[in-house]
């Protein structure tokens, strides 16, 4: 099952390789990785997605719990949670394309002669859809920001 | 006063209480060796090989419970502590690695010898720091120690430029009244609520298992754990890393389980209805396969790391906590319960124990047998020596079948006498550790038990013996052949014996010994082993490498029956299964 990581870290320099080295180590997958440092910026929250059983989930969120420079970890699956992903894509001028972004909240950023830059942002689900519909032909790169989260309600993951 | 970043950083140890550091000093490291040699607090070490440096500072952390300090310089003297930083993380070691590190305008250049020390140790160390700002240094070196030491201990590596211990550029020394990071909080005090539901499963319990490990000892809670079988009186065993956390001369006590425990300790896992499982992580060497482990047994699994919890086994009852904090717990919850303890049931439980034991138990006694060929079997020099040492020496070892044998054989009555690399399995370990133990208690009997093939993984240390005067003995189990590797050739492979012989090419251990300026001593037969052994104890100021031919036959049984066995499944003697 897909899982969905938040992470608190402390932003310091080696933190962020030693989460991504544990799951090297500890033998599990990162699917999309995002990290950016929030409020005062001494932490960074990082969402990392991955696939596995409730157990290994576990086991994973303990051992990174274990990281020194980790402060808060959440799985946010483990309960109802916002999901989200953002995209950026160049492509070749397609109505087919066009369409397909803008039903995913599109935004132009720029359009020349031959070339189209949009945004779009939708669930991890919605994204791989309309990577899937719009096809090869056409699109010239695609740049993912990696799903990111959070809980639903009172919730709240923050120091 | 204002010090420069390598006077910083010896005060910072001196006020850490750091007495030795163990060392070997290089390009980058060479402005903490001048600020070494103009201090007087900490004795610096010189060892042979990095290697040597991790594993004394190990061993003597693992003997006198305090962070044991290496120093090295960067590029080969990081990457030579590597080893030793593994062998110390998987057996939660609070240690502390200085490597040197290349001027911070370097990094990054593929300089003289640069390596990335943070990077290359970081799956194998609890925490680690690059020292960015020189004045940071005392912090620094305040905080590795806080984290080396609580929790679950592991070691930490803190890499310095070497410009930051430029004598040049002066910094006030500051020390923290107390360190607080509020990414880690290690103090974790058990749930009342579980240790209730733990006390009304394990009075309840009519087969009950104590299985104790070296969480026991890091945690010091050896007499807790004492105190709660006065009330329980229940089967205890302990894992290799365990040994000397229960008395072995207690009569509840069956040995250590696992692997190669004792038929009677993983006779009593399998049958158990409760597990109390007490610092211990149920690893592979433990549980052989998983799905068939102790099928009827309810798990009560006290750890301090709850990353140990469940991750093989699953845990009926987790208890994430301190190990002394929760059975003092445990014991207070015990003693208010109106639960009375099935006596009856609890009898007939340690009388089945008993006959196991009876049935295929370890002999003790074989040092008394008579034996017509003089070949000298390799448990009886472990029972001699026990004999010869009075039981109380402190004892390392390497890795291999004399490990085990040393394990099986040799009581450890006390916590932290038994010094030795369970988790990783490090040959090479024991010399180097028996150095860090001997420097911390001088006066006493300090043992490594080694191998023909382990000793010479380390055998460079033989000098720094001799420059700081350790008279250690070393007892090595010679059976001319990597006596592990081969036993499993004989059980798995046909007897052939791939790679694992050099019997024509061994060095005279004798001579060896002698040309390092040590007293070498060999022995080929039973009849002299018993009088070697009073001599070399006799020579108090030496030390003394006896170099023990054994037979070369021998395997060490019990050993559990893989793949696909239960802890039931076990070989007892050569092509014999219980």
């Amino acid at each position: 099952m897909k899982r969905i990581i938040s992470i608190l870290i402390e932003n310091k320099s080696g933190a962020l390789a030693r989460v991504v080295g544990l799951f090297h180590q500890r033998g599990y997958n990162i699917e999309t990785l995002n990290v950016g440092p929030v409020f005062d910026g001494s932490y960074s929250r990082m969402s990392v997605t991955t696939r596995g059983s409730e157990n290994d989930v576990e086991q994973i969120t303990k051992q990174i719990n274990k990281i020194i420079d980790v402060i808060k970890v959440s799985d946010l699956t483990e309960g109802d949670h916002h999901e989200y992903e953002f995209i950026l894509i160049k492509f070749k001028h397609s109505e087919k394309i066009q369409k397909i972004l803008k039903s995913l909240n599109g935004k132009i950023h720029e359009k020349n002669q031959d070339i189209m830059v949009m945004s779009a942002w939708g669930s991890f689900g919605e994204i791989e859809l309309a990577i899937k519909a719009m096809g090869k032909v056409n699109i010239l790169e695609i740049a993912r920001s990696g799903s990111i989260g959070l809980h639903e309600g009172e919730k709240v993951l923050k120091i | 006063m204002k010090l420069s970043g390598g006077d910083l950083l010896m005060r910072a140890l001196k006020d850490e209480g750091v007495k030795f550091i163990f060392g070997y000093p290089g390009g980058a490291a060479l402005h903490i060796y001048d600020s070494i040699f103009k201090q007087k607090a900490c004795e610096h070490i010189l060892v042979r090989h990095e290697q040597g440096a991790t594993h004394a500072a190990d061993g003597y952390s693992r003997a006198t419970g305090k962070p044991g300090v290496a120093l090295v310089t960067s590029g080969p003297g990081a990457t030579n502590a590597i080893t030793g930083l593994a062998t110390a993380y998987m057996d939660s070691i609070p240690l502390i690695v200085i490597s040197g590190q290349v001027q911070s305008h370097l990094i990054g250049t593929d300089s003289f010898q640069e390596t990335d020390m943070i990077g290359i140790s970081r799956p194998i160390v609890k925490h680690s720091f690059i020292v960015q700002n020189t004045e940071d240094i005392p912090r620094i070196v305040q905080e590795a120690f806080h984290i080396a030491t609580t929790g679950r201990p592991g070691p930490v590596v803190i890499d310095i430029p070497k410009d930051k211990t430029d004598p040049s550029q002066l910094y006030e020394y500051k020390r923290a009244k107390e360190i607080s990071l509020r990414s880690y909080q290690p103090r974790v005090l058990p749930h009342p609520g579980q240790i209730k539901k733990a006390c009304k499963k394990i009075l309840s319990a009519e087969r009950p298992v104590i299985y104790a490990g070296g969480g026991v000892i890091l945690g010091n809670a050896h007499k807790e754990l004492i105190a709660l079988n006065k009330i329980l009186k229940a089967p205890v065993t302990n894992t290799l890393m365990g040994l000397g956390s229960y008395p072995a001369k207690d009569k509840h006590f069956m040995g250590m389980l696992g692997m190669h425990g004792t038929y009677q300790a993983n006779m009593a896992m399998h049958n158990a209805d409760v597990i109390i499982a007490i610092g211990a992580r149920f690893d592979d060497r433990i549980t052989n396969t998983p799905s068939l482990f102790a099928p009827n047994a309810r798990i009560v699994h006290i750890d301090v790391d709850p990353a140990s919890i469940s991750k093989i086994i699953n845990a009926d009852i987790p208890i994430v906590g301190q190990v002394r904090e929760s059975l003092n717990a445990l014991i207070k919850e015990i003693k208010r319960s109106k639960i009375k303890i099935d006596t009856e049931a609890l009898e007939l439980w340690n009388q089945q124990v008993a006959q196991w034991k009876k049935k295929h138990g370890l002999d003790h006694e074989l040092y008394l047998k008579k034996n017509k060929s003089q070949m000298i079997l390799p448990q009886v020099v472990v029972q001699e020596l026990y004999h010869a040492t009075n039981g109380n020496a402190w004892v390392t070892s390497d890795v291999g079948q004399h490990q085990m044998f040393v394990a099986q054989y040799y009581h450890f009555n006390k916590p932290r006498r038994w010094v030795n690399s369970g988790g990783l399995g490090t040959m090479g370990f024991g010399l180097p550790a028996a150095m860090g133990v001997k420097l911390a208690y001088p006066k006493d009997e300090v043992v490594c038990v080694t191998g023909e093939g382990s000793i010479q993984m380390c055998i460079q240390e033989l000098s720094t013996c001799l420059q700081y005067n350790l008279p250690i003995k070393i007892i090595n189990i010679n059976n001319e052949a990597l006596g592990m590797v081969r036993q499993w050739q004989d059980m798995n492979y046909g007897g052939r014996y791939s790679a694992s012989t050099y019997s024509d090419s061994l060095p005279d251990f004798v001579n060896l010994a002698r040309s390092y300026g040590h007293v070498g001593m060999k022995v080929t037969k039973q009849s002299q082993l018993k009088k070697t052994l009073e001599k070399a104890f006799a020579m108090k100021d030496r030390l003394v490498f006896i170099d023990v031919y054994v037979d070369p036959n021998e395997h060490v049984y019990p050993m559990l029956v893989s793949p696909n066995g239960s802890m039931k499944d076990m070989w007892i003697k050569k092509n014999t299964k219980a």
